[in-house]
């Protein structure tokens, strides 16, 4: 993974000091905290309920083992003992103290941690693949174009006040695991006509209050130019991005307002000013940074399947978690390990000091020293040697890490909601419990097969509701918590927003309501069918009957 | 309806309540409760703002129980007494 | 208001003409977008420096041609939050290869004075009661430069590839 040279550790260290000096200002009140509100959010600073929050970036999801143990030693020593990861591969600390938030970057800033842009009207984390680099699905490693993005985002000073937030998610393979179309840009890697990789550009996509799929303004670009063409993007978007009203302000409502076609002409005009300048990437700078995404040290291995079905033979539940959380890698002799964070009764996503630091231990063992980060909240081991598979299997569980349930009804996307969060309507994480308790039982689970829950306690969507097979929307009705589920989203390549299924249920209701839809769905599938199959097929109306029917059953199972 | 006020305060972002004596405190149980007089103590909370002690005081509905006060929204609920979960 | 020019506190020579009002005879003036529009010749004609001062919502591209003969352009900044002006303080220097002076006027905090400089501006009306210590204190928060600008300033690309043959910003 990248590691930074003399340059990346002197902008860090100048901009923890830059904050250090805005926090003394604002105590002072030399600030008002209308004029340091924007300046804290660029610096990942939020005010909650209870406290700060801290959001810190984990780059394209790629994770260094002695980071990890950098934020165990944060939690531990400025926060409540744990961490939470979030649908931007980022982790976040609840119980901030803002005197001490110079003290933290400047912590993570020695392990080359920054939580600068992780909010504000600027370009955000630039998200990926968890399989980056090991999926056989994948045309290359689209990190280190990550890492190019990142550097050219970083206190840009054209687009630091924007008309709002700015996301982008980078895939390298086709089968999108980083939820690409719904970014503000989306970068997918294709082959040109004459084999080259380079980037599909999509734009305008996003969730939230009005939610969008994005649209391709440029079919393909060569990935020298990528940073001149984000920057034609971001340039027209900050010129004509409307300001006038705060939920009008993404671009994907300036995008579909002026039409894909005058919105890529606009860019297009600019791009032809600039991409032949000092934006192109030089050969020497791609060649650098794709240095340090070489693969690890591997070593000549047999493929050990026949070994492992012995294994999976005498023990059904290692079988199981081989077949939910194990996916198959590039190099013969490996496999990719996803670490559920959502062992039943636990708040999706959330993992303490002490599982942190045994998880940079089991990296440090068994992976490389790498973690990824998933969007889905989970975490993975991308380079664990088939034959070791049993043995940290056994670690895992002892950990809670072993749920094997990776892209079932269990793995739920929740965010902190109400609970913890100042925006949020109602809280999500008793709601994801309650699910999750529900539908304990691993081959049940198993039976129903594929299938993403997401749950946002607001409009703000940062639980990615409008893209999960159910997504599951907190409101307030008179002061009372309510639940809107949306049926039929999906975040890949086929990506869809969920379509409405009814009027908002008490929180009691909502594990009946989900049962209910999965008995329906078991009842109408047919073989092989994903749920977000049979409901493309035949609609929402079986469902909706289903949860809302004169035949639904309303006592709690 | 009883009110109290709640805020944030600004160096490290705890959870507290205005007192009679016009200093905050984190447990609500300590805070003051007010029958009369809201917008004007209400005032004196922002002029802590602007004296960089608080961010953002408001008035919020209380009832007044055996255990003390208690919000009577979720969301200053859980303000006063942490999350849920 | 102070005005700092460069990196000095100086004395404005160009009068404010708020919109509608009379141009004063002689001197340097600054004056609105549709005051330029409905009479730049008449301006021009008076013989001394004028400025014109566009809103958040008037691109410079709205004057390009007019360029040449304007010494000043200020760009407001409404809120400091509306960063509308440092794109078009790229623009007036990277696109026009305009070389008057751009001025920052509105909202102008000192903890935004570094994007401005490198996106363009070299002057700056600043409410403050230490505008020059304060401006002196923010162009110094930073060494690195990762994006390249009009500014000259080489980013850390170009200074980790010296010898290599792309185009670099200055």
């Amino acid at each position: 993974m990248y590691r930074y040279d003399e340059f990346d550790h002197k902008l860090v260290a100048e901009r923890v000091a830059q904050f250090r000096r805005q926090v003394s200002r604002r105590l002072l009140g030399e600030l008002t905290e209308d004029q340091f509100r924007p300046l804290r959010l660029m610096n990942g600073l939020y005010l909650q309920l209870h406290a700060y929050m801290l959001r810190v970036n984990v780059p394209y999801g790629t994770l260094a083992s002695k980071q990890m143990r950098k934020f165990a030693h944060v939690a531990r020593t400025y926060d409540r003992g744990f961490g939470h990861f979030t649908t931007r591969q980022n982790i976040q600390y609840n119980w901030i103290k803002l005197e001490q938030t110079a003290d933290i970057l400047a912590a993570l800033a020695e392990v080359e941690v920054t939580a600068i842009q992780s909010s504000g009207n600027c370009v955000r984390n630039i998200t990926s693949d968890q399989y980056a680099g090991r999926a056989r699905d994948e045309i290359a490693d689209p990190r280190m174009y990550c890492e190019l993005l990142r550097q050219y985002s970083f206190l840009h000073p054209e687009f630091s006040y924007l008309p709002r937030k700015f996301k982008i998610a980078v895939t390298g393979s086709p089968n999108d695991r980083a939820a690409v179309a719904v970014h503000d840009i989306g970068m997918r890697m294709h082959l040109s006509d004459v084999g080259e990789p380079g980037f599909e550009v999509l734009v305008g996509g996003g969730l939230g209050r009005t939610p969008y799929i994005a649209h391709t303004i440029r079919k393909w670009v060569a990935p020298e130019h990528i940073l001149s063409y984000v920057e034609a993007i971001l340039r027209v978007y900050n010129i004509h991005g409307r300001r006038d009203n705060i939920h009008k302000a993404r671009i994907k409502i300036i995008v579909n307002q002026m039409g894909i076609d005058k919105y890529r002409a606009l860019v297009d005009e600019e791009w032809e000013r600039i991409k032949d300048g000092p934006l192109e990437i030089p050969q020497e700078e791609i060649d650098r940074i794709h240095a340090y995404f070489a693969p690890p040290p591997y070593e000549q291995l047999e493929d050990a399947a026949a070994s492992l079905d012995e294994l999976r033979s005498r023990d059904s539940s290692f079988d199981r978690w081989m077949k939910s959380n194990v996916v198959a890698h590039k190099v013969r002799g490996y496999a990719i390990v996803n670490l559920s964070l959502k062992a039943p009764g636990k708040p999706p996503g959330d993992i303490s000091a002490d599982v942190m630091d045994a998880v940079a231990d089991l990296a440090d063992r068994y992976s490389f020293g790498e973690i990824r980060v998933s969007h889905r909240q989970n975490l993975v081991l991308v380079d664990v040697r088939q034959n070791d598979l049993h043995a940290l299997w056994k670690e895992l569980q002892a950990l809670e890490l072993a749920t094997p349930n990776i892209g079932t009804i269990t793995d739920i996307i929740c965010c902190p909601g109400l609970d913890y969060c100042g925006l949020a309507n109602a809280r999500s994480i008793p709601v994801a419990q309650d699910i999750a308790r529900h539908f304990i039982d691993i081959d049940e689970a198993a039976d129903i097969g594929q299938f993403t829950i997401n749950i946002s306690g607001c409009m703000n969507a940062c639980g990615h509701h409008h893209v999960g097979h159910i997504g599951i929307l907190g409101v307030d009705k008179r002061g009372k918590e309510f639940f809107q589920l949306t049926l039929g989203g999906s975040s890949d390549q086929n990506a869809s927003l969920g379509e409405r299924l009814g009027p908002g249920l008490p929180q009691h209701e909502v594990p009946t309501a989900i049962a209910a839809i999965v008995a329906a769905y078991k009842e109408l599938r047919a073989d092989g069918e994903r749920f977000l199959d049979t409901y493309r097929r035949v609609g929402i109306e079986p469902f909706k009957e289903a949860v809302y029917g004169p035949e639904a059953k309303k006592a709690v199972a | 309806m009883a009110q109290m006020i709640i805020a944030n305060r600004l160096h490290d972002g705890a959870v507290v309540f205005l007192t009679a004596r016009e200093d905050w405190v984190r447990s609500i149980k300590d805070g003051l409760i007010l029958e009369a007089e809201q917008e004007r103590w209400l005032a004196t909370a922002k002029t802590h703002e602007a004296s960089c002690r608080v961010i953002d005081p408001i008035l919020i509905d209380v009832v007044v129980g055996e255990n003390g006060p208690r919000p009577t929204s979720i969301r200053e609920q859980i303000r006063a007494f942490g999350p849920t979960v | 208001m102070a005005l700092i020019r460069g990196n000095e506190l100086v004395a404005d020579e160009f009068a404010h003409v708020a919109d509608g009002a009379e141009i004063p005879a002689h001197g340097p003036v600054l004056v609105g977008l549709e005051q330029w529009q409905a009479g730049r010749e008449t301006l021009l004609a008076r013989g001394a420096p004028v400025g014109i001062r566009l809103r958040s919502d008037q691109s410079p591209e709205l004057v390009a041609s007019d360029l040449p003969r304007l010494a000043l352009v200020a760009l407001e900044f409404p809120k400091f939050r509306d960063g509308r002006a440092y794109s078009y303080a790229r623009i007036l220097r990277e696109r026009y290869g305009y070389k008057g002076e751009i001025r920052a006027v509105g909202d102008v905090l000192m903890e935004q004075l570094l994007f401005m400089v490198r996106t363009g501006f070299d002057a700056f009306e600043i409410e403050s009661d230490d505008p020059l210590g304060q401006f002196r204190t923010a162009i110094g928060d930073f060494t690195v430069w990762y994006q390249p600008t009009a500014d000259g300033r080489k980013t850390a690309v170009q200074l980790r590839h010296p010898r290599s043959r792309r185009p670099s910003s200055s």
